[in-house]
């Protein structure tokens, strides 16, 4: 426990000296400098792992970040089961990550391959604080620091004028979810006096009032939605794909966009006692997964269909921790972290081989050219369509189960949400690894070098196996090892929870053999569909257009929010200089004005003064004597 | 003789210099308006200084209460006869530059 | 004796660079000058409370009940200090400038730094009106000899406006010195004068004006976004980062202490009027093309929020502005010696015309865009601690007004990082390539980065200085809110 504060403090280090000597430094060092603080950290975070599993948890308080009058906010980390599952997710995918963007960024200049990897390094620093911050505070300097890192990296290549818009948008959506969380830990400062963790949930329940808690749970969740691309907040998240392929691999799947989700666990103790909020975050869920599932349909950019079934799968974590699977959600943020990082780095692997190309339409029989990235992806597309014994299959099921358990309506659409991620997965997997070659066939594309296909083995072993930690009474008695690992955490939050009637088994049998066996037929009529796939020129129509155009949310956020504002403050700009810089220059021209027209009773004519003593003089009588 | 007559007298004399001050044209005339004025100022300040001593030297023969105001009109008088002679100096010079009296040829230091 | 050479240091450095005629001569002992007075200031913020350091006083003019009395209390600490630490970032960051009668600007210059530190020290109100002006008249001249475009006109309307407000201030001044119970103009004696209640809005309304005026808050803002176009940059850092401190610095010095039942009573206006003008100056910032405009309304809306803070009657929006002085000077200046040495390199201030700086200049881009995200508040940068106790405390008051003002947060993202795009991002336009930063701007800048993320990660010596207060400005609005 005493090493973990050198966790976040590893990629640190990697990023200062990445970042200061960034034109001095070899390719090579670079790349040992990035990964290697990040394995070290990997390293400390399994010692912390074990630690935990023994039974060691706590807070390390460094030192005093703010202190006034009688707020104390210290700079603390806490050590539980829940941080150290998410430090080894992180440095763990991390590390495999960094690893991969050696050979992935290969290209790029000395300097910005280093300005590259200390991006990378900052944003594990950010993401480990944000996960091991002992109180709201810290967690929120890692909250905005990943903010800012994803804004840097989605910028990485700034002479792109696109890049740069989508940089831009990605922060300024992430701001507006900061201001909700933000107002929610002075919310939480007022009520409870008190920003840490342990003060807030010791004084619950009892200390705060249902609507109190509903206030605070509604702000904490909007910074969810903002970061965890959620209805309504979701629109920078596909648009983020701009980044190198890693990045969306790290950031946009498998760390950073899972924050809203380990905030919400990390509450469950206010959240349990908010169930209005519990529904919001269930409903807002389940609609963006299907919504989100509903664009992937359509899309033709590989990385745009990876980044909506992100938002679509996060949407189930969501529907998970709104009806009380707080473990079910954690679960599957592991299996998601391997399967979707798994699939992005495929995809990058792809996209390398394919010199930049990301349009599916130009892809086709890969299958043949890049034999280990086919098998690493099908195994990933398996996993998250949730065929058993993947990992998705374990996760996803606990998530839908609960929802039955909570509202069959859940589970129902929910399972339709399943149906459409098993869909364009395999859309995706037959436009790209089956059928005949599309593209240029001067440039047959060829295997990705081994510092690219070595982590995409060590994934898809993790995609396939991770789940075994997970599985669930139906299959074996005592199976759920994580779910005893993390019962410290949830215990006081899922106490407060009205329990719901789990299942039977027989009723999860059914469930199960019914959404496998539908799961299974949407792949068979997926593969069939787009197996033979020959690009034809004429355009969608009608539905098909519409979800093509994603159901038009970004105009629409344009003509609602954007233009407005942007009317609003050219007429603030023209009242300013018309108006208000008007109203003061004309108390000088009114004084000039006044003076002009005074100026002409000094005519120079003496009989004028005389006349104007000889009435004055006259006033003053009258005034003196007969007032 | 009561007081009020000399009021009325030096009101009128006074009107009359000030009306003329502000109608006329001709800066001699202009100036015996002026002249007009004082003497309508000095005509007040004897009656009230005679008026005073008058109502003082019932208890007092020998008092020289009120007679201060007869100084000021001397002291008036000096400086009216200064000013006369300045005055009537700068019209002289005046005619002989422009060959005009007319004040509202004066005009030049305007603008 | 420590404080007064606070004045007296700036003031003899001024005139003796009035009367040298080497320009390297009269940089270098500026420099020297601003420097050690750097280091005295540091020295005197370190002194514990109630040091025989931290006060000063001595005749000046008796008969009317005026001292020569010099004070300082955390406020005044961390106001002195941030006038005496950017005067030799200014210095170095404008080195490689070149001014005409160089004897007068750096006179001038050293002048204002007497007149503000007075400003800071001043425990009498007539010598604080006293130091008000001085610190007026000598920007007035540097505006209007070395500015840009329209200075005469924009420098003039400057010194009207402000000198407006002083003057108000300055009838309700003596209004409050008739009123006292010594016929004193000390600070203790003003907070002990008994004034009718009609009176005492008045009065709060005059030094209200006049403080409004200087920070400025809308709608008294406009001569602001011209001045600071025009202003001869190492001129606008002065103005910006310490002289619109005056108004703050004056509202928490003489109107909170001097008023508090008007305060308190007045606070929600106050505050809904900051709020506009923070939304205000923000949709406006985002519409602005000219970077210096653009800095000029960004500026406004923080010190809204600062005024607001001022105003909530509370511990944690108090301490949040009083070091948030501190840190909005620092990342201010350090913004406009970024936009300096732009338009010293290729004369243009319109942001259309720039573009893909970032490629020639890649160190300049890395230290903006540290200074504009402390612009944007991001956590361990220096602006987050002031601006979390800011918000906190306003979010005491009133849920909505940190909603409301939350919303700036957003806006600022919007404006900032848009400045960061069209000037530094993208492909190069008209400006193919520019020289990166030179010795004496890269030490200007680090430093001021260091500062950014040292007060940011460990805040704790700024909320210790935040947390003196010799008068009770404090305890006295407290009272007044119950």
């Amino acid at each position: 426990m005493s090493l973990a504060p050198y966790i976040p403090l590893l990629p640190l280090a990697g990023f200062l000296i990445n970042g200061i000597f960034r034109k001095q430094l070899s390719k090579t060092l670079t790349g040992i400098i990035g990964s290697g603080t990040i394995l070290i950290a990997f390293a400390l975070s399994v010692m912390v792992f074990n630690d935990v599993s023994a039974g060691n948890t706590g807070d390390i308080v460094l030192f005093d970040f703010i202190s006034v009058a009688d707020l104390h906010i210290p700079f603390a980390f806490k050590i539980d089961q829940l941080t150290s599952i998410f430090l080894l997710i992180i440095t763990g995918v991390g590390f495999l990550i960094h690893v991969y963007s050696t050979s992935y960024m290969h290209e790029e200049s000395n300097d910005h391959f280093a300005r590259y990897f200390a991006y990378l390094n900052l944003f594990v620093f950010s993401m480990l604080l944000l996960v091991m911050g002992a109180n709201y505070v810290i967690m929120f300097i890692g909250w905005e620091g990943v903010g800012l890192c994803s804004y840097l990296l989605i910028g990485y290549w700034f002479g792109n004028t696109a890049y740069n818009n989508a940089a831009k948008k990605a922060f300024i959506m992430n701001r507006i979810g900061d201001l909700g969380f933000l107002v929610a830990v002075f919310w939480m400062m007022q009520t409870f006096g008190a920003v840490g963790f342990d003060e807030i949930f010791a004084q619950l329940p009892g200390e705060a009032s249902t609507a109190t808690l509903t206030g605070i749970t509604l702000c904490l969740f909007v910074g969810a939605m903002g970061k965890s691309a959620q209805i309504p907040l979701y629109t920078w998240l596909p648009d983020a794909m701009a980044g190198p392929t890693p990045v969306s691999a790290l950031i946009h799947a498998a760390t950073m966009v899972t924050a809203g989700i380990y905030m919400i666990a990390r509450s469950n103790l206010m959240y349990a006692l908010a169930p209005t909020t519990m529904m919001v975050v269930a409903i807002i869920g389940l609609s963006t997964a299907i919504f989100a599932g509903t664009i992937a349909l359509k899309q033709y950019d590989i990385k745009k269909v990876l980044a909506y079934s992100t938002v679509s799968q996060l949407g189930y974590m969501f529907l998970g921790l709104g009806v009380g699977a707080f473990t079910g959600a954690v679960f599957h943020v592991m299996t998601h972290a391997f399967f979707k990082a798994l699939l992005f780095l495929g995809a990058g692997s792809i996209i390398h081989a394919m010199h930049h190309q990301q349009d599916m339409r130009q892809y086709g029989g890969l299958r043949k050219y890049m034999p280990i990235t086919h098998i690493t992806m099908l195994l990933a597309c398996l996993a998250i369509a949730g065929i058993p014994p993947f990992s998705g299959f374990f996760s996803k099921d606990e998530i839908l189960v609960a929802a039955y358990a909570a509202n069959p309506v859940y589970y129902y659409v929910g399972l339709v949400g399943a149906l459409l991620t098993a869909f364009y997965m395999f859309r995706l997997y037959g436009m790209t690894f089956l059928g005949n070659f599309r593209g240029d066939t001067h440039h047959v594309p060829h295997e990705s070098p081994a510092a690219m296909t070595v982590p995409l083995i060590i994934l898809a072993i993790l995609s396939v196996a991770g789940g075994l930690i997970g599985i669930p009474e139906l299959f074996a008695e005592n199976g759920h090892k994580l779910q005893q690992f993390l019962a410290p955490v949830f215990a006081k939050g899922e106490q407060q929870i009205a329990q719901h009637a789990h299942p039977s088994h027989s009723t999860e049998w059914m469930m199960i053999a019914v959404s496998v066996t539908l799961i299974l037929l949407v792949i068979i009529f997926a593969i069939n569909k787009y197996r033979k796939y020959q690009h034809t020129k004429d355009a969608n129509t009608g539905f098909a257009s519409v979800l093509e155009n994603k159901w038009y949310v970004d105009e629409l956020y344009d003509a609602v929010i954007v233009k407005p504002l942007i009317a609003l403050g050219n007429l603030f700009n023209r009242m300013d200089t018309g108006v208000v810089d008007k109203l003061v220059n004309g108390v000088g021209r009114a004084v000039q004005y006044g003076s002009r027209q005074m100026r002409l009773v000094q005519s120079g004519n003496v009989g004028n003064y005389v006349l104007l003593m000889v009435i004055a003089i006259i006033l003053l009588i009258r005034l003196v004597f007969y007032s | 003789m009561p007081i009020d007559y000399y009021i009325y007298l030096s009101v009128i004399l006074f009107s009359i210099g000030v009306t003329g001050v502000l109608t006329r044209r001709n800066a001699i005339i202009v100036f015996m308006c002026i002249e007009l004025m004082l003497n309508a100022v000095n005509l007040l300040l004897v009656a009230f200084s005679k008026m005073h001593h008058a109502r003082a030297a019932v208890s007092d023969a020998a008092t020289s209460i009120g007679t201060d105001g007869q100084l000021f009109v001397f002291f008036i008088m000096v400086v009216a006869a200064a000013e006369v002679s300045v005055g009537l100096a700068i019209i002289v010079m005046m005619y002989r530059n422009v060959h005009n009296v007319d004040i509202n040829f004066l005009n030049r230091l305007k603008n | 004796m420590l404080l007064s050479s606070f004045i007296w240091i700036p003031l003899l450095a001024g005139i003796i660079a009035f009367a040298l005629r080497s320009q390297l001569l009269i940089k270098q002992i500026t420099l020297y000058c601003a420097t050690v007075l750097a280091g005295l200031a540091l020295f005197a913020s370190c002194q514990p409370m109630g040091s025989h350091y931290l006060h000063h006083s001595s005749g000046w003019l008796a008969t009317l009940g005026a001292n020569f009395s010099l004070a300082v209390d955390g406020a005044g600490k961390i106001t002195t200090l941030l006038t005496a630490i950017s005067y030799p970032i200014i210095l170095l960051a404008t080195w490689n400038n070149n001014y005409s009668k160089p004897n007068s600007y750096y006179g001038l210059l050293m002048l204002t730094q007497a007149g503000l530190m007075g400003v800071f020290l001043a425990t009498d109100a007539l010598l604080f009106y006293f130091f008000w002006e001085l610190a007026l008249i000598p920007t007035y001249f540097l505006c209007s000899q070395w500015g840009g475009e329209n200075r005469i006109q924009v420098s003039f309307k400057f010194f009207i406006y402000t000198f407006m407000g002083s003057l108000l201030m300055l009838v309700a001044l003596i209004y409050v010195y008739f009123h006292t119970p010594d016929q004193s103009f000390a600070w203790e004696s003003f907070k002990a004068a008994t004034l009718s209640k009609q009176a005492e809005v008045y009065c709060f309304v005059l030094f209200f004006l006049a403080f409004a005026i200087k920070m400025p808050i809308f709608p008294f803002h406009t001569w602001q976004p011209d001045l600071y176009a025009t202003a001869p940059t190492g001129t606008t850092m002065v103005l910006s980062g310490i002289m619109v401190k005056m108004g703050l610095f004056a509202v928490l010095r003489w109107l909170l202490p001097v008023f508090p039942e008007m305060s308190a009573i007045a606070a929600p206006y106050v505050i809904m009027l900051c709020i506009f003008g923070i939304l205000y100056a923000s949709l406006i910032a985002i519409r602005q093309d000219n970077i210096k405009r653009l800095i000029a309304y960004s500026s406004i809306a923080h010190i809204g929020l600062m005024c607001a803070a001022l105003f909530a009657n509370n511990t944690n929006s108090f301490e949040g502005a009083v070091i948030q002085l501190f840190s909005h000077g620092i990342n201010i200046i350090g913004l406009w010696i970024v936009v300096d040495f732009i338009e010293q390199r290729t004369g243009i201030t319109q942001m259309k015309q720039l573009g893909g700086l970032a490629r020639s200049a890649p160190n300049l881009a890395i230290m903006l865009v540290v200074i504009a995200l402390a612009n944007v508040a991001l956590p361990l940068t220096n602006a987050f601690v002031g601006e979390f106790l800011m918000f906190s405390g306003l979010f005491q008051m009133n849920i909505w007004y940190a909603v409301l003002a939350g919303v700036a947060i957003i806006l600022a993202a919007v404006y900032t990082l848009g400045m960061i795009q069209k000037v530094f991002y993208g492909e190069a336009t008209q400006i193919k390539f520019i020289a990166d930063i030179k010795a004496a701007e890269a030490f200007a800048l680090v430093s001021i980065i260091v500062m950014i993320v040292v007060f940011g990660v460990y805040p704790k010596p700024m909320l210790e200085l935040g947390s003196e207060v010799w008068g009770t400005a404090k305890a006295a609005m407290a009272m007044a809110g119950k």
